[in-house]
């Protein structure tokens, strides 16, 4: 996966792209007041302070929060309201804002474009990252398509890259805090749908997004940053596989580099390369002591093998990469990837 | 901040509180109204309490005694199917129908969404004779998406030859056309205030002389028994004061018959896109149900509400996520009904109103 991102120093601080004379902070000729931005509101402190911060620079802000999924199935909990906590906090802040707010209701999509895909890829056997998906089709693509619909200028999230607005058009670089840089989930952002993009926190760490919460009084300042994917709320995420996918997952075997079987699992799905944690099986008795904990190393999806080894045995010449995304239009970057496997 | 031209269309969904009823509700707050009080304030409220109740009873063609208070029209629609083992109705229902009973024998309906009478006459044709008294048919008036009107007189004349009780959910008919529930053979009928211009939270289930009831709140045995728990006296008197104003305005309705009908032709004449929904069957007066263009309905309320208009597209859930009508895919919709929005006009929609939405939407 590649951003193709230089690192630059050039954007501002108060919305993450840089400023062209004339210009408000979203690089529109003409005054906030006349400028429409949709912002993805998920509920979080991120995308609540980015609204609230738009919203005070004057411009026309829309708030919209998308319905993914069914929160009452999600935590399979009898008679939960279809919406979680979360789509009432967007609505909270939204209202203490005074701007309209919208549920969109993309479960089908969601599931379509996103679940499924998930399932797909941890039964190959994978460790996929649901996020980039959404971002990829729902956000980037169905809500991008109704901002447009709505008359929006642009529309804002609050993730932590900066949008640049480079010779050859716009550019994706790395959110300005290491810690909390994001970049990396929207590597698949096409350059079109950069151009419609922006993104107010990318110049900003979270520290300072939850002081400027504080600042506007929003309710989720404190709120604590998610951690797990939003429709594995308890992050036993092969739960969620196996509902999605019934039967499909199967039972095999742990075995050693060697040869050795160690043991036995429930499903591949369950097991995540670099893994050491968890894996059912003690040391080896016969084993030799220097060998250390032994890590899944290798997940053989077809004949339902889980492999496992050493540390050393982790370590690998080759990386192969797919989907690359080219984000900017004339960053001189250009190769097809899968032909040129780095070389030991 | 609600912007710019102020349209308000969504009348099936709420009215705004009429200013009779704000008055009276004014008027009557402040002292203890309990009206089961033997004492003199509780004399004052059982004189408002029926007072209301009477206002309620001219507008719906009723006796006063026929009036249960409830608190609104889901739960009046609730206790007149709580009363039977058995439901037939329609595929178009309120889910405050649909949903409480599950297990109801579902009559189709037409392209327009009427009601399939045939069917209708062989399911209660088919009913074995021990279980036509347990068995309610319970069909809207008029639909709260379409507006489109039920053949009722006729739905409840199949009813009374098989031997079987009827229900009708009267809430989006009361007020805009005179209504004689004495008169119509149902045996049962829901109101509800809001949609009239009184206050949410107040409704009423009138109950045809001498019919079996049950009751779903036990208790201190208010209205006769019928539905326990002190009323909902502020609401009462608003329902009542809405009711007799509303009263006096059915004349309204005729007249919006016709601006409802303009801007219909005006936006099928000046856009090749559209399409109306249920408009070949007969309608109540304030009621649209159209595609204008090619985006879809939760973009298009969306869109108009930005612009300052409010409509509505389907039926909203709690969380306000529209859901695929369930109306629009009975009359066999297709792909179309993800794209209709609903337009209702109320007490105070005039026919610049319409003018004024007909120029906006040609304009989108």
């Amino acid at each position: 996966m590649t951003t193709a991102a230089p690192v630059s120093s050039t954007a501002s601080h108060d919305a993450g792209v840089s400023q062209h004379v004339g210009a408000n902070s979203l690089g529109f000729a003409k005054p906030p007041a006349e400028t429409r931005v949709v912002v993805a509101m998920s509920g979080g402190v991120d995308s609540s302070v980015t609204a609230a911060l738009l919203h005070e620079q004057g411009y026309e802000v829309v708030g919209i929060t998308l319905q993914l999924y069914d929160h009452g199935v999600a935590i399979q909990a009898k008679g939960a309201c279809c919406a979680g906590a979360d789509i009432h906090d967007a609505r909270t802040v939204a209202g203490r804002l005074g701007i309209p707010h919208y549920v969109l209701d993309y479960e089908s999509r969601f599931a379509d474009q996103v679940m499924q895909d998930f399932a797909d890829s941890y039964l190959r056997g994978e460790t996929p990252i649901p996020c980039v998906r959404c971002n990829q089709t729902v956000k980037f693509i169905d809500l991008l398509t109704t901002a447009r619909e709505l008359g929006a200028d642009c529309l804002a999230t609050g993730h932590y890259v900066r949008r640049v607005e480079g010779d050859g058009g716009a550019e994706l670089h790395r959110g300005a805090d290491p810690g909390k840089d994001q970049s990396y989930f929207l590597f698949a952002t096409t350059p079109d749908q950069l151009d419609y993009l922006r993104f107010p926190l990318g110049g900003m760490s979270k520290d300072e997004t939850r002081e400027l919460a504080h600042r506007f009084g929003l309710a989720v300042a404190d709120k604590p940053d998610s951690q797990d994917i939003c429709f594995v709320p308890n992050g036993r995420y092969g739960d969620v596989v196996r509902r999605l996918r019934p039967g499909a997952v199967e039972a095999g075997e742990i075995v050693h580099l060697d040869g050795t079987v160690l043991g036995r699992h429930d499903g591949v799905i369950d097991y995540t390369i670099g893994q050491r944690r968890g894996l059912g099986i003690g040391g080896r008795k016969d084993a030799d002591d220097s060998e250390g904990p032994l890590y899944v190393v290798a997940i053989d999806a077809e004949q339902h093998r889980v492999i496992v080894g050493p540390q050393s045995a982790l370590a690998c010449h080759e990386v192969r990469l797919s989907e690359a995304s080219w984000v900017s239009r004339h960053s001189g970057y250009r190769g097809d990837v899968a032909r040129h496997p780095a070389e030991a | 901040m609600p912007p710019r031209p102020h349209l308000y269309f969504d009348n099936n969904a709420t009215a705004p509180l009429r200013p009779e009823a704000m008055e009276a509700i004014q008027a009557a707050m402040g002292p203890p109204s309990n009206p089961s009080s033997v004492h003199g304030y509780g004399r004052a409220a059982r004189m408002a309490v029926e007072a209301a109740r009477a206002e309620i009873a001219i507008l719906a063609g009723c006796r006063g005694a026929d009036v249960v208070f409830t608190s609104g029209g889901t739960e009046a629609n609730n206790l007149a199917l709580s009363v039977f083992d058995h439901v037939i109705t329609s595929a178009v229902e309120h889910d405050s129908v649909l949903r409480v009973v599950p297990d109801a024998t579902i009559i189709g309906v037409d392209g327009e969404g009427r009601i399939d009478l045939d069917q209708l006459r062989d399911v209660l044709g088919s009913l074995p004779d021990d279980r036509r008294g347990r068995t309610l048919v319970s069909v809207m008036s008029a639909n709260n998406e379409t507006g489109v009107l039920q053949p009722i007189a006729d739905v409840v004349a199949l009813a009374r030859e098989a031997g079987v009780a009827t229900h009708s959910d009267m809430v989006q008919v009361l007020g805009k056309q005179h209504l004689d529930f004495a008169a119509s053979g149902l045996d049962y009928a829901s109101l509800s205030a809001h949609k009239i211009g009184g206050p949410t939270g107040v409704g009423a289930l009138l109950v045809r002389p001498g019919l079996r009831m049950t009751s779903l709140l036990r208790g201190g045995g208010q209205e006769q028994g019928r539905r326990s728990g002190t009323e909902n006296f502020l609401g009462i008197v608003g329902f009542g004061a809405a009711a007799r104003a509303a009263f006096d305005d059915v004349a309204h309705y005729r007249a919006m018959a016709l601006w409802r009908d303009r801007l219909e032709s005006r936006l099928t004449a000046g856009r090749n896109d559209v399409r109306l929904f249920g408009a070949a069957a007969d309608r109540i007066a304030n009621t649209a149900c159209l595609a204008v263009n090619e985006k879809s309905a939760e973009t298009m309320v969306m869109t108009l509400d930005l612009a300052g208009v409010a409509i509505s597209a389907g039926s909203a859930c709690s969380s306000g996520k529209v859901h695929e009508s369930h109306v629009l895919k009975a009359m066999g919709a297709g792909v179309d009904a993800s794209r209709a929005i609903r337009i209702s006009g109320g007490w105070n929609t005039g026919e610049a109103d319409f003018e004024r939405l007909a120029e906006l939407l040609l304009a989108l």
